[in-house]
């Protein structure tokens, strides 16, 4: 028999601290589908996503009700569609509408994969298939697109990172009657995983088996709650506490995943052990730092209490999970946590120190919102800058960055739901155009020559 | 299966009673119950076996909640594994 404690535990992390699984994501390759011509190819993407996802609504709510744990998001990821509509990239739209038709189908809230793989070299149809992006996501309303740019063991791609700021400009001015809506569903990358359930960065890797299922953990408010009730405690004391409880966030995680997998049909593939906040309070990644004892989050301490908390959350979720991946530690979107929102409002939070931040947590700059008239070179500076540090560490780092069209600094853009508000932040004003339009590749660092 | 229900709330007479009738016309058998107060709040854990009962897990959940609103309880029912799955290594 169980014991109250643990019992009761569960029932109010559930209840009053959030916990929930984020997301469980169903991959499914698309690979099968390529036929003659894009029509014939949308239509079988459309049938198979339908068909292979059909019960995850019904299948992730019995799952809910049965184990008394919210499932917040279920969603898809599919191979990367460049690669499935190389041989007519003109086209590639067709194929992103009939994703966004099959998702809408399915009554899943997102769908990922509207990606590509650059992180070397673009070929013809790769740069068709990115001009087709904002087009698209201004046309669609699920689904999310990503773009991997760079890896630590081919280098960075600069052409692609140069084209990737005009890309962002114009999915902007494509939404720009929605605040530039279209960038929350566009993320740049370098190491991107192939097994990623959280959106927007989703896609279903070419290395991975037919259909599986990858889940999403979350429980920032389970780990705020248990810091709070050891407000003396030294850090090692902190990073003991946070294990444990990433453990058993983890735990449940992984029995989902499992049982999921087994009721749809599809092979179990990752549990993500990432902290993934949502705008409501007591459900955010800032608010978890300022309990670790700052003032503000942003202000010098941070990156060091980040760096400590994502290494504890790993450890602890490492041994709850018999296969661990996707991006797996701490997110920090800023529109999508309230106390990241109200740092940056206050002028605390600033690019920079985000920057620094993604050198230790998890993904990057986060629905981060800058100045609409932000120029596509120094969107590409941002990325370049992110990626340079996700090559040279070894580690995803990513951007989503929304230039909201006519907003300045100290306007705000407004999303709703899961995307939340984000305050404009400033971006410096020096130009980087020179570099960024060198274009070529940054070579592979010198630890890339493993071999 | 088995699943464990939890009833939390304010201490009153009957409760016990309630839930455990509610149960039987379910044909939910009850296997180990254990209660206790804490703080004034009644708190109850029970281990069911639903195997019995033709309703789906899901839906005795639903109407245990339901039942719970009714008597001023919080009723949870879960698959046993949950706990075990966070609690146990």
């Amino acid at each position: 028999m169980f014991n109250y404690k643990d019992v009761l535990e569960t029932i109010d992390m559930i209840e009053r601290e959030h916990l929930d699984i984020r997301t469980v994501t169903m991959g499914i390759s698309l690979l099968p589908c390529i036929r003659a011509t894009a029509e014939e190819t949308a239509r079988c993407v459309y049938d198979t996503v339908c068909k292979k996802a059909e019960n995850i609504v019904k299948v992730t709510g019995e799952l809910s009700r049965e184990y008394g744990i919210p499932i917040v998001n279920k969603r898809v990821s599919v191979t990367p569609v460049s690669l499935i509509c190389a041989p007519f990239a003109d086209k590639s739209a067709l194929i992103g509408r009939a994703l966004d038709d099959a998702a809408s189908e399915l009554g899943i809230d997102f769908l990922g994969g509207y990606s590509a793989l650059l992180h070397k070299g673009m070929a013809d149809y790769e740069q068709k298939f990115l001009l087709s992006i904002p087009e698209v996501l201004a046309s669609t309303d699920r689904l999310c697109s990503s773009v991997n740019v760079g890896s630590s063991k081919s280098g960075i791609n600069m052409d692609a990172v140069a084209l990737m700021g005009r890309i962002i400009k114009d999915t902007a001015k494509a939404t720009a009657d929605r605040d530039g809506f279209g960038c929350a569903k566009l993320v740049v990358f370098c190491n991107a995983v192939e097994d990623n359930p959280f959106m927007a960065g989703a896609f279903h890797g070419v290395g991975e088996s037919d259909t599986v299922i990858n889940v999403g953990v979350s429980g920032p408010g389970v780990v705020q709650h248990a810091i709070e009730a050891i407000p003396d405690a030294d850090l090692s004391d902190l990073a003991e506490m946070i294990k444990r409880t990433a453990f058993k966030i983890t735990r449940a995680g992984q029995l989902i995943a499992k049982e999921a997998a087994k009721r749809l049909n599809a092979q179990f593939g990752i549990v993500d052990l990432s902290l993934a906040p949502t705008p409501a309070r007591g459900d955010s990644v800032a608010q978890i730092l300022e309990e670790m004892g700052l003032e503000c989050v942003g202000t010098h301490g941070t990156t060091a209490c980040l760096a400590m908390l994502n290494d504890a959350v790993k450890k602890g979720g490492v041994m709850a999970s018999s296969r661990v991946g996707g991006l797996s530690g701490a997110f920090i979107p800023v529109s999508e946590d309230i106390g990241m929102i109200e740092a940056a409002e206050k002028g605390v939070l600033c690019l920079d120190k985000l920057e620094a931040m993604t050198a230790v947590c998890s993904v990057g700059l986060d629905m981060i919102a800058v100045p609409g008239d932000t120029s596509a070179d120094t969107i590409s500076a941002i990325i370049a800058d992110e990626a340079a540090i996700g090559m040279i560490n070894n580690k995803t780092t990513a951007v989503r960055i929304i230039p909201a069209p006519g907003k300045r600094v100290g306007d705000q853009v407004n999303f709703g739901g899961l995307l939340g508000r984000a305050p404009i932040m400033p971006v410096h004003e020096s130009s980087a155009s020179k570099f960024i339009r060198r274009g070529g590749l940054i070579p592979a660092p010198i630890h890339s020559n493993k071999n | 299966m088995r699943a464990v229900v939890t009833v939390v709330g304010k201490d009153k007479t009957g409760i016990i009673s309630k839930v455990s009738t509610f149960l039987a016309e379910r044909k939910v058998n009850i296997l180990d119950i254990s209660q206790t107060i804490m703080d004034e709040y009644f708190a109850m854990i029970m281990l069911v076996d639903p195997s019995g009962s033709d309703m789906e897990l899901a839906a005795l959940a639903e109407e245990c909640q339901k039942m719970g609103q009714k008597i001023g309880m919080s009723i949870h029912v879960q698959h046993e594994d949950i706990f075990n799955a966070m609690h146990n290594i």
